[in-house]
């Protein structure tokens, strides 16, 4: 089998995902239209999600996990295209921080995303091809008002928490600010109240990629049966390096070159960091949307939670009863501690009950998806207590 | 600083405050440490606690048994918290580690209504005598740690506390003095004799009503 035909194949499951899932799928028609901040209406459109263990009695025990950029819902099973284990696996399952056994634990695929929630790569009922750049924009506000009319889908009044890192962390924030009853205890990980110049500089990096590859085809590569693969592939591999450090890049791969002994003098991949990143550009364009990429990006962009309330970041939570949990990692440079203290400072001054947590660790800002017992440790003890506190045993 | 003596799983001193604090009062803890007073007033008073800690890792474990802590210091993050927020304030065994320990006491009684400053005397009899008779800086029960690596930087004695008091023109709703083993003193002695005798104190403070119902602007 040659790469481009793996490709293909990939490309053809992948299309299969964003229309019909894997996960349990619910459509929503004209009764239930999703209002967007663009000022635009999706009268007909869909959330795919997953969940694990079982709704109590009360309904009293449901966990929200919000995902990241290029996260999806399948939180704790094994992926549907790429055959790996789920990217939270080592925080969501039986006996873990988010246990299964106890809580309710339900993930939904993003508005704009790729993985069966209506996005750029869903058809657009109206026309029968897919949406491209159709589809109207999306704000992270737009993703959780989608997990709002969800949750009312599934009968779930308050969730015990709401969960994420990164644009999961963001959704975290805007849940506690828009619908603060429906959310007991919140858990912002690596996150801000808002997205920073500097973060928007490198999404809009990663977004020319994709753009100035002809693949793209002005965003309908789709219809036309052509993908941005390369475009795609290098925005990945610059927004990878933001989510490490470089004191752990320099442990994993240092100077080392890749299975060679010299210099080749050329543009091969020489050293290991090329290899790697390469690697993950290739992998990542197998089961991610181009323009799901761009969409979700500017949805990030777009973000400030304080910017409706005159910028007083302690105006958005005044009167919340919301028990907040706030994780930063001190080698985490593309949301740096401060954004997190910015956030805790304003709950302070609100009167809010706020917990924050900042994890010593190498590991960067992905550090929220990798190994650290600490925040297992965190997260543990801070749902143990809002559990208790909501009289779940 | 105290060093851990842990009895019946709290430390004497901080058993004692928490006796002070009425049930289901609103407390905020300043330097909570790994947050034995909070987790004690949470179980048997059931009080609505806050912390505030400086190190990272006496955070991470308050937050780890449930409890509501964020990383900070008295110095610099006391003026984040509204007026009146609490009902208690409790600074125990911290105020000698401030930079500016006056005005972490009047942050302190901006943001709760009473506030409880636990310190270690400077005027116990053995520091006395460590110093007269030995030469040496004073190393306690109360003030284990050699001058080099003290994390003490403002030495105050019990009378010093009263006269900031005075100062400050609080009143002063309870005091006490506490031995070696952090045990309260059981008889009312002058200040001259707790001041010789207690190796540790524990007061409860107040604003001045007057002054607090003043119109501020």
């Amino acid at each position: 089998m040659t790469p481009r035909d793996n490709g293909r194949i990939d490309a053809a499951r992948a299309r299969q995902e964003a229309d019909r899932p894997s996960s349990p799928l619910v459509l929503f028609g004209p009764d239930r239209p999703l209002k967007l901040d663009s000022g635009a209406t999706l009268d007909r459109w869909q959330v795919a999600y997953q969940t694990y263990g079982t709704l109590n009695a009360d309904r009293s025990n449901a966990v929200l996990v919000c995902h990241a950029l290029t996260g999806d819902q399948h939180v704790a099973n094994v992926h549907p295209l790429t055959g790996k284990n789920g990217w939270w696996s080592r925080m969501v399952g039986p006996g873990k921080p988010v246990d299964t056994d106890r809580y309710f634990v339900i993930c939904p695929n993003v508005i704009g995303g790729c993985m069966g929630t209506t996005g750029p790569a869903s058809t657009n009922p109206d026309t029968g091809q897919p949406y491209g750049l159709d589809l109207p924009l999306v704000t992270i506000p737009d993703m959780v008002r989608a997990q709002a009319i969800l949750l009312d889908h599934l009968g779930i009044a308050t969730a015990l928490a709401v969960v994420g890192g990164s644009m999961g962390g963001m959704q975290v924030l805007q849940w506690a600010a828009a619908y603060p009853e429906r959310v007991f205890a919140a858990i912002p990980i690596a996150c801000g109240a808002r997205h920073s110049s500097q973060n928007i500089a490198f999404h809009e990096v990663g977004r020319q990629a994709v753009m100035a590859d002809p693949e793209w085809a002005k965003g309908r590569y789709l219809a036309e049966g052509r993908s941005p693969r390369k475009g795609l592939a290098v925005a990945r591999m610059a927004a990878h390096i933001t989510y490490m450090s470089d004191k752990s890049l320099h442990a994993k791969f240092g100077r080392q070159l890749q299975d060679r002994d010299a210099p080749t003098f050329g543009f091969d991949a020489d050293f290991q960091i090329e290899s790697y990143l390469r690697h993950q550009g290739v992998t990542f364009v197998e089961r991610f949307d181009a323009n799901s990429y761009l969409y979700v990006t500017r949805a990030m962009d777009y973000f400030d939670l304080a910017a409706p309330h005159g910028g007083r970041l302690s105006e958005v939570f005044r009167g919340s009863k919301t028990r907040f949990c706030i994780v930063s990692f001190t080698s985490d440079w593309l949301f740096p501690t401060e954004d997190s203290k910015v956030v805790t400072r304003a709950l302070i001054a609100s009167g809010g009950n706020v917990s924050f947590v900042e994890i010593d660790t190498d590991g960067g800002h992905d550090a929220f998806l990798l190994d650290e017992p600490e925040l297992f440790a965190t997260v543990d003890g801070f749902l143990r207590a809002a559990a208790h506190a909501r009289g779940i045993a | 600083m105290l060093a851990t003596d842990a009895r019946n799983g709290i430390r004497a001193d901080l058993r004692l405050i928490g006796e002070l604090i009425p049930q289901g009062a609103r407390v905020l803890d300043v330097g909570c440490g790994n947050g034995d007073l909070l987790k004690f007033l949470e179980d048997t008073k059931g009080v609505d606690g806050r912390g505030i800690e400086l190190s990272q890792k006496g955070v991470n474990e308050c937050v780890a048994r449930g409890l509501s802590v964020i990383q900070g210091d008295a110095d610099r993050d006391l003026v984040h918290y509204p007026d009146d927020a609490f009902d208690y304030v409790v600074l125990s065994q911290t105020l000698q580690a401030t930079f500016r320990p006056r005005e972490v006491v009047e942050q302190l009684l901006r943001i709760g209504r009473r506030v409880v400053v636990s310190f270690p005397n400077f005027a116990h009899w053995r520091v006395r005598g460590a110093l007269l008779f030995r030469g040496r800086m004073p190393v306690t029960k109360a003030l284990p740690y050699s001058w080099y690596d003290t994390p003490n930087i403002h030495f105050f004695t019990l009378r010093d506390f009263v006269d900031l008091c005075a100062e400050l023109r609080v009143t002063i709703d309870q005091s006490l003095a506490l031995d070696r083993r952090g045990e309260k003193i059981a008889f009312r002695g002058p200040w001259w004799f707790w001041n010789l005798f207690g190796a540790q104190a524990v007061f409860v403070l107040s604003q001045r009503s007057a002054q607090r119902d003043a119109p501020s602007a």
